[in-house]
């Protein structure tokens, strides 16, 4: 986004287009739905008078986001590489948790999850795991039963 | 008098061994979780909540009570010895409670809050008591306009109170209402932004979400601003408060307790504008108010009392009227939801033993975490010494176990990595999210009650100013927005809600 156009508060700016982006989404779907009437409404209806709302928010909110009283404000900087790190390791627990068990796959979130610190060390990760696994085991497979894949699926 | 019957159904079942031991555990673990920094009462909550689906309904409607108050406990603790507030509601502990702390009285910065806690605790219990039957009677009298009417006003407030500009706030809510269409159209049976994906054929659960939002965004939060935790490191020795910090404690515990057991009442109040709203009168009233922000005992007690006071009465509109008030109330719907409990005016003619017994089981949870925390202190501030770097893999297990033990499914897991990326964007844009979760609970029940009122009405939107009660809730909620809108208000409200 370039600044010398008069987009001041940049933050705000992009909040406003984000909900401007929902609310044409959300719209476009929801025609798909019979409206119906005021008075007898379709699945259609509410959806579409949401989405209005939400545009009518967005736009005003970008609106004021370049108006030469808004606040200078930037957007912050992002940390993908954190957010790479994190929400990755939850996804891999996910896959892995029908073919690896429950010790296999939290083993592999807590290793990929630590490496989202700027302090990660090999050897404090895997003694984090292993005091993890053995208080997950305890609490929520032997103490409170929930039913988990305890160990990879060849063994069963 | 009634009043005694139903609080003695109550203790009968509050004082059943088994519940008073889940009573128990819940304000220990709920303390546990709740300490440690960056986890709030919500994620708290939605991490806890696995371990409640095998318990009976009540047993379990007490144990998450009882998290809540212990997580909310925690987050004083953290504030005072830290300077790190949990969450929104204890922002205003760290003002003086810290500063307190820093110069060696740590001990009764913490006594303060339990003991203030406490007081508020007790009052607040007998105001719900005596509040949720003529409460529950007039909740009959309400129809779809008048239920329309008051969800419009809880959203409106809730947006008042997030920080951030009022209008996204509102931007939020919107948002949240329309994810909750997700899902199926209970009159017409379509399948509203499902994508033929039979998971989300129910809706979009509330459970991932909060954990990706509150629990697996937030640590990607945490991670980015790599400081060290400004742990006191004095021992905490003294906890008793002398004579002179009770004669300046007493009155302001006494206006705190007022003023959170009435705010806690309003839709979209609750603990956070209780806490708020008292250190800002502690600081109008005191004669000393350049001592604000440098250690004045009256900021610790008068916003401790009153956010354990508005958290408690908080539940007055969910089990009176089926109302969640704020986000954590919404997070109970979704646990009662588990145990095919509907909130609402039904829950206390249905099922009084439960009703009451939660009711009596707020004030028990109270006095154990009064007994609980004092001695053990030490423990908790040690909790706060494991390094981020082992903690937050800690916080990770926990919310993916608890995520998938929703449905036993790993489509929840997907769901919640998901609302991770989605709630890191928030954070980075600064917007609220705490609406759109309010939105996302009570979306469904909106649009159902709109719909309802139009048929009745033949489809002229004029019934909801035309009845009275939903007219005066509508004509409230507009006083909100137009006060919220004045310059004059704003710049007060922003002072009051900078973090």
């Amino acid at each position: 986004m370039m600044a010398r156009f008069a987009i001041r508060d940049q933050r705000a700016f992009a909040a406003g287009a984000l909900f401007l982006g929902f609310a044409i989404f959300f719209y476009v779907v929801a025609l798909g739905y019979p409206a119906g009437t005021a008075a007898r409404m379709g699945p259609g209806y509410f959806p579409r008078m949401l989405a209005i709302v939400l545009a009518a928010i967005g736009l005003a909110v970008m609106v004021r986001a370049m108006r030469s009283t808004a606040e200078r404000q930037p957007l912050r900087q992002w940390d993908w590489k954190g957010l790479a790190w994190v929400t990755g390791s939850v996804i891999l627990f996910a896959l892995l948790l029908f073919p690896l068990g429950l010790v296999g796959s939290l083993f592999v979130l807590i290793v990929v999850s630590s490496k989202a610190s700027h302090e990660f060390t090999w050897k404090g990760a895997l003694a984090n795991a292993a005091v993890l696994i053995a208080l997950c085991l305890l609490v929520f497979v032997y103490g409170l039963g929930l039913r988990l894949p305890v160990w990879p699926a060849l063994f069963n | 008098m009634d009043l005694f019957h139903n609080l003695a159904i109550g203790f009968s079942t509050a004082a059943q061994p088994a519940n008073l031991l889940y009573a128990f555990s819940g304000c220990l673990l709920g303390t546990l979780i709740g300490v440690l920094p960056g986890l709030g009462p919500l994620a708290t909550i939605a991490m806890l909540l696995p371990i409640t689906y095998a318990l009976p309904p009540e047993a379990a409607l007490i144990m998450l009570a009882g998290i809540y108050y212990g997580a909310q406990y925690g987050g004083s603790t953290t504030a005072i010895v830290v300077n790190l507030p949990g969450e929104s509601s204890s922002v205003v502990t760290t003002i003086d409670g810290y500063q307190m702390a820093k110069q060696g009285r740590a001990g009764v910065a913490l006594s303060t809050a339990a003991i203030g806690s406490f007081f508020a605790g007790c009052v607040a219990t007998l105001a719900l008591a005596a509040l949720a039957g003529p409460l529950t009677a007039a909740a009959l009298l309400f129809g779809p306009k008048e239920f329309f009417a008051l969800m419009i006003l809880g959203l409106i407030l809730a947006s008042v109170l997030s920080s951030g500009p009022f209008i996204e706030g509102v931007g939020m809510v919107v948002l949240g209402m329309l994810l909750s269409l997700v899902g199926t159209d209970l009159s017409s049976g379509t399948q509203r932004f499902a994508f033929g994906v039979p998971q989300l054929f129910d809706g979009l659960d509330f459970v991932p979400l909060a954990m990706g939002i509150f629990g697996f965004a937030e640590i990607v939060k945490n991670l980015e601003q790599d400081d060290k935790l400004s742990l006191v490191t004095q021992k905490i020795a003294n906890l008793f408060p002398t004579r002179e910090d009770f004669r300046r404690m007493i009155p302001a515990m006494l206006r705190g307790t007022t003023l959170g057991t009435l705010l806690g009442v309003l839709p979209g109040g609750g603990a956070v504008l209780s806490s708020f709203a008292s250190y800002t009168l502690e600081k109008k009233l005191s004669k000393h108010p350049e001592q604000f922000g440098k250690g004045a005992i009256e900021g610790i007690a008068g916003p401790e009392s009153a956010n354990n006071a508005g958290a408690q009465t908080s539940f007055i509109p969910l089990l009176t009227l089926g109302v969640p008030s704020n986000v954590v109330m919404a997070l109970m719907v979704g646990a009662m939801n588990i145990h095919n409990i509907q909130p609402g005016p039904e829950v206390m003619t249905k099922n009084p033993a439960l009703f009451w017994g939660l009711i009596a089981s707020m004030w028990v949870g109270n006095l154990m975490l009064l007994i609980l925390n004092l001695p053990l202190v030490g423990l908790w501030v040690k909790l706060l010494t494991i390094p981020y770097r082992y903690l937050f893999p800690a916080i990770m297990v926990f919310c993916s176990i608890g995520v998938y033990s929703i449905n036993g499914g790993t489509f929840e897991i997907y769901e919640a990595a998901a609302f991770c990326v989605f709630g890191y964007v928030l954070i980075k844009l600064q917007l609220p999210a705490a609406p759109l979760l309010l939105g996302l609970v009570l979306g469904p029940a909106i649009e159902e009650n709109f719909r309802r009122a139009m048929v009745l009405s033949r489809g002229d939107a004029s019934v909801f100013l035309t009845s009275p009660l939903s007219a005066g809730l509508l004509a409230a909620a507009a006083v909100a927005v137009i006060l919220i809108t004045l310059p004059a208000i704003r710049a007060r409200r922003e002072e009051a809600l900078q973090e």
